[in-house]
């Protein structure tokens, strides 16, 4: 049975027609990628499953509530989906701890004792023991990456949404975060990732969607997609990408 | 000084909610909005002094039962409800200046926007205003001697009072002193702060 399973989605912002129709089915320990130029939609698809942004036509489910249905407590169905962004978005107000307990603490109700000592085990599990009481600034980029990866892991969502979460970072500390990612999928997490590393993508993911002007244009095993690509798209797409040396 | 920080006390706390509820989402909250904004262009409008003037004179003067006639009530009335006004709206510009996907990424852990606000956004929003919170203060502080219409003594009323009984002006440099070396202080505090505040964020994007 499907984890998360996305139904004739529809999203515009004014004008702009970002999500035509998407159709999507995950099932549980799935790690889907999401590839596509910028602007065809990936980051919107992300922030619609959150219900970040609102959707204008079509349904998004878990198991088998619907998501997107009136009523629905966005706050108990988000605690249940963590997403991680690009920019980190980590509170540069508060220390790492305070950024990973924050969720549990507020959204779930763990007193503090518990929450504190949650966080530092998933601290330790990430090589961030160490920096428990730094503030943001105080971290490098892929360092803050990891802390916001486990701030959306305390949570213990079923499923976690990553949108570009390198795409921000400087060359020799995108690896640290990928390892993350790379440990969540052997854990069997089930993983919707928005990337441009198609190398990362070819490696972890067990099914690629590539999108384009707002449709999944086509979608498969990495095999399939990064040898053989049926649309015409994908493949001048892709032959960018190899020019760019980034496969 | 005592008029200065009971005034503060209930402006900070005021000045708050009124941007708290300038700032609500939505067309449901269009009538409380509309109410803030109206309040906020009105008592930054009004000349101080003209609502020192009447409250102070006119509260007093209506005789009402239960409303209390001291003048230094009126004159602290007076000057909370135009600092609140002012302070909102730079408690506002704090809101405003806070990056909405740091709201994003408090909603996305579950926070309810009430929480998001309480834990992410206002800590954010109240620490940059700080100086300007200040500089505002600095300008509360000198507006009390405006109660002294009133009757209440301040140090401008009471450097009148020593005036008129000695024509002596010195009083009156003397209640100049006063101020001075209150505003001086809190001049140079704030002007601390904003460096500080510049160090930290310039450290913090060298790292």
């Amino acid at each position: 049975m499907s984890l998360l399973k996305i139904e004739g989605l529809r999203k515009s912002f004014g004008k702009l027609e970002v999500l035509r129709g998407i159709d999507l089915d995950i099932a549980e320990h799935e790690v889907v990628c999401l590839i596509g130029a910028s602007g065809s939609g990936k980051s919107t698809l992300l922030r619609c499953v959150n219900l970040l942004e609102p959707v204008d036509a079509g349904r998004i489910m878990i198991g088998d509530e619907e998501i997107t249905a009136r009523g629905v407590d966005v706050n108990r169905i988000r605690r249940g989906i963590g997403i991680v962004f690009q920019a980190y978005n980590l509170f540069p107000h508060m220390s790492v701890l305070e950024n990973v307990t924050l969720g549990p603490r507020k959204a779930l109700g763990t007193p503090r004792s518990t929450a504190d000592t949650e966080a530092t085990e998933l601290l330790a599990r990430f090589g961030l023991a160490d920096k428990r009481n730094e503030y943001p600034d105080r971290l490098s980029g892929g360092q803050q990456q990891r802390v916001a990866i486990v701030r959306a892991l305390a949570l213990k969502p079923d499923v976690m949404l990553l949108d570009e979460v390198t795409s921000a970072l400087d060359p020799e500390l995108v690896a640290e975060v990928l390892n993350v990612i790379r440990e969540l999928a052997a854990g069997g997490m089930t993983m919707l990732i928005a990337t441009h590393e198609m190398g990362f993508a070819r490696d972890i993911a067990s099914r690629v969607c590539f999108l384009d002007d707002g449709v999944i244009l086509e979608q498969g095993p990495p095999a399939q997609i990064f040898s053989t690509p049926g649309e015409p798209r994908t493949r001048q797409f892709l032959d960018r990408i190899i020019e760019a040396g980034r496969l | 000084m005592k008029i200065f920080c009971i005034a503060e006390a209930f402006i900070l706390v005021f000045a708050l909610l009124l941007a708290v509820l300038r700032s609500l989402p939505g067309p449901v909250f269009f009538p409380v909005r509309a109410l803030a904004i109206a309040y906020a262009d009105f008592f930054r409008g009004v000349p101080t002094i003209l609502v020192i003037a009447l409250l102070g004179f006119g509260a007093p003067a209506l005789a009402i039962d239960g409303i209390p006639t001291s003048t230094t009530f009126w004159g602290v009335v007076s000057l909370v409800l135009i600092y609140t006004a002012y302070v909102s709206e730079v408690y506002r510009a704090g809101i405003e200046s806070v990056h909405p996907s740091q709201e994003a990424a408090a909603r996305s852990l579950g926070l309810t926007r009430g929480q998001a606000l309480t834990s992410v956004v206002l800590p954010q929003a109240v620490r940059r205003v700080i100086p300007p919170l200040l500089n505002d203060f600095i300008g509360l502080q000198k507006d009390t001697a405006l109660v002294g219409i009133l009757g209440s003594v301040e140090a401008f009323k009471q450097a009148q009072i020593e005036v008129s009984a000695d024509f002596n002006f010195t009083h009156y440099l003397v209640a100049a002193t006063l101020f001075v070396a209150i505003t001086i202080p809190l001049a140079r505090f704030t002007d601390w702060l904003v460096a500080r505040d510049r160090r930290r964020r310039l450290a913090g994007s060298l790292a």
